[in-house]
């Protein structure tokens, strides 16, 4: 156990340290989120977007918890890209070639990106604070925010390391990973509340578990415990089989991968 | 004399999609003792390494280290040897001394224990002065001496070490040599893989020519060299279109055993030079074929495998890499 510890906590700063190495990278990390999508189009689409249609007072404060739970997909698809270069360049097998329980490289991705994406969403809160969005269930509900965004980013992040484990190359990676982010954020809640879109695209965003995310961090944000309770109740359910299929199909390519 | 089986590989086949990247290998390496794999790229010499490693499950066959199975006690297994990849698997955002860290804490050596190793191993593979600086700015050769360090950060009684000096200039290939003989002076067991003919032909004390997944031949070099027996007449001819012919015209004569063809003109096991090179000579000249070149040594490890392969090393001699 204490071993284990050891190992996890050595893996895990390393990831701190290539992320602090990449200053620019890092800059990025923080910065992107809000300025773009917060600031950028939480502006640019104030006139477009109508109250009566989002339900809320303004659109940056609709907007913050599609931004949030994009960041979460973001953060959790790319969640393999280091691993994926380590495989690439034979590091992952350096590490494995060590005797280290075989799940704690895994383990130390799964807590640094974890942590990276609280602190980011954090960050986004904080902007969206700035612009008067003061979250209504204070900060209990930011509590919660943050564990719908782990739960969520678990699974993501297993689709993420079990593609770095089977592609053949990394061009393979990062296509399908274009091929399934804008989608998901399209045929979502996130920029639009699914009551004002078309019947087809409602239908598949109901399938889509950033809908269910995000239709439970967006009361959590604007309206209340009332309203948010039920929401949430239902995204731990729909999270928690997501999350099994992920680590499921994960665990399988891992294995694939490394005997 | 008896000596202590450090490795044991027995049948083993790994196949890739049917395709089979090592074809039922069986060797032994002494504890204490150098051996080496030699053979071009895509013999299989990684695919061998990764099944001890524990990294890759054999298609069949077995292979044990020190005892230990590599599927049934992987864990044991890894605790047993340093690998040093053929590939530079350094994290070029880190420095040399916290890829060390890293591995002293994933072998689960006390902060202290890890800092006294440390200290030890940078000052061995000189690299004390660069200790603190991103590996990105390290050159080839330091980087590979880091990936040395980090081979021997366990202290481990075996070292397997895939081509290492793969792409050195010639002063960082000799200091690895050096290493790779202090660590046999230490006691150390090394199984090291290389497609260089001279560092096999130097550094092992025995060696397994192995081409397209199967051993061909195995032995210390010198006895391997001896084995082939006679000497090598290699010839250069002008008429390159000819060399067909003349081979034809001195296969089967007295004193000659083998002729081979290469890009340029033969090369022919003999008897004795002394006997062959006048009916060589004659048939050339029979022919029509000026010679640019003729030339006449003991075999040479390249000749060995020549004789073991059907075609030379030099044939695809590897892209270098950096
Ligand atoms: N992961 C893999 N998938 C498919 N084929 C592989 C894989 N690894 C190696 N091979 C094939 O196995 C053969 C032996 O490769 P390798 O062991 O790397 O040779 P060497 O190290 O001697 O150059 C090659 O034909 C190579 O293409
Ligand atoms: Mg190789």
């Amino acid at each position: 156990m204490q071993h284990y510890w050891q190992e996890i906590s050595a893996l895990t700063m390393r990831w701190v340290l290539r992320l602090s190495r990449e200053k620019f990278s890092m800059l990025f990390t923080l910065v992107q989120p809000m300025l773009f999508w917060l600031i950028f189009f939480g502006n640019l689409f104030q006139r477009a977007a109508d109250t009566q249609v989002t339900q809320a007072p303004n659109y940056i404060s609709f907007l913050a918890a599609g931004v949030v739970v994009m960041t979460v997909l973001n953060n959790g698809l790319a969640g393999g890209v280091d691993l994926l270069f380590d495989k690439e360049n034979g590091f992952l097998e350096r590490l494995m070639s060590t005797p280290i329980h075989r799940s704690s490289v895994i383990l130390s991705r799964f807590i640094f990106v974890m942590t990276i994406t609280s602190l980011q969403v954090l960050v986004i809160l904080g902007v969206a604070f700035l612009f008067g969005v003061q979250p209504a269930t204070g900060l209990l509900g930011i509590a919660t925010i943050l564990l719908i965004g782990m739960m969520f980013g678990v699974g993501l992040t297993s689709i993420s390391m079990a593609m770095a484990f089977s592609v053949k190359s990394h061009g393979d990676f990062f296509s399908v990973l274009g091929f399934l982010s804008l989608p998901m954020i399209f045929l979502s809640s996130a920029l639009v509340p699914l009551s004002a879109m078309p019947g087809w695209m409602s239908v598949l965003a109901q399938f889509n578990p950033m809908t269910w995310a995000i239709d439970a961090v967006r009361p959590l944000i604007l309206s209340g415990w009332s309203e948010a309770l039920p929401h949430v109740g239902m995204v731990v359910v729909v999270m928690l089989v997501f999350d099994a299929l992920c680590l499921y199909g994960g665990a399988k390519a891992f294995r694939r991968a490394m005997g | 004399m008896d000596r202590t089986i450090a490795i044991n590989v027995s049948h083993l086949c790994k196949s890739y999609d049917g395709h089979k990247a090592i074809d039922d290998l069986s060797f032994h390496v002494y504890a204490g003792e150098i051996f080496g794999l030699l053979g071009p790229n895509g013999a299989g010499k990684s695919t061998m390494l990764r099944t001890l490693i524990t990294l890759l499950h054999p298609t069949s066959g077995a292979a044990t280290v020190l005892g230990h199975d590599t599927v049934r006690e992987a864990d044991v297994v890894r605790t047993l040897f340093g690998y040093v990849p053929q590939e530079r698997a350094i994290d070029r955002f880190l420095t040399g001394r916290e890829h060390l860290e890293l591995l002293g804490a994933l072998y689960h050596l006390t902060k202290e224990e890890a800092a006294r190793r440390i200290a030890e191993l940078l000052k061995l593979v000189e690299l004390e002065a660069h200790a603190d600086r991103p590996a990105k700015t390290y050159s080839g050769g330091m980087k590979r001496k880091l990936d040395i360090a980090c081979g021997l950060l366990p202290d481990p009684k075996i070292l397997f070490l895939d081509e290492p000096t793969l792409g050195l200039d010639v002063p960082s290939r000799l200091r690895i040599w050096e290493y790779v003989r202090m660590l046999k002076a230490r006691g150390m067991t090394v199984l090291m893989t290389t497609n260089y003919l001279d560092e096999a032909d130097q550094l092992c004390d025995r060696i397994a020519i192995i081409d397209g997944g199967k051993i061909k031949t195995l032995g210390a070099p010198a006895e391997l060299k001896i084995a082939l027996g006679g000497d090598i007449v290699s010839l250069t001819i002008k008429e390159t279109a000819r060399i067909g012919a003349l081979a034809a015209a001195v296969t089967g004569q007295p004193a000659i055993r083998t002729v081979n063809t290469t890009a340029t003109g033969l090369d022919i096991r003999v008897e004795s030079a002394e006997k062959a090179i006048p009916a060589i000579l004659d048939a050339a000249n029979r022919l029509g074929c000026r010679l640019e070149f003729i030339d006449y040594h003991r075999p040479r490890l390249d000749d060995v495998f020549i004789a073991h392969t059907g075609r030379s090393m030099k044939d695809d001699l590897p892209t270098k890499e950096e």
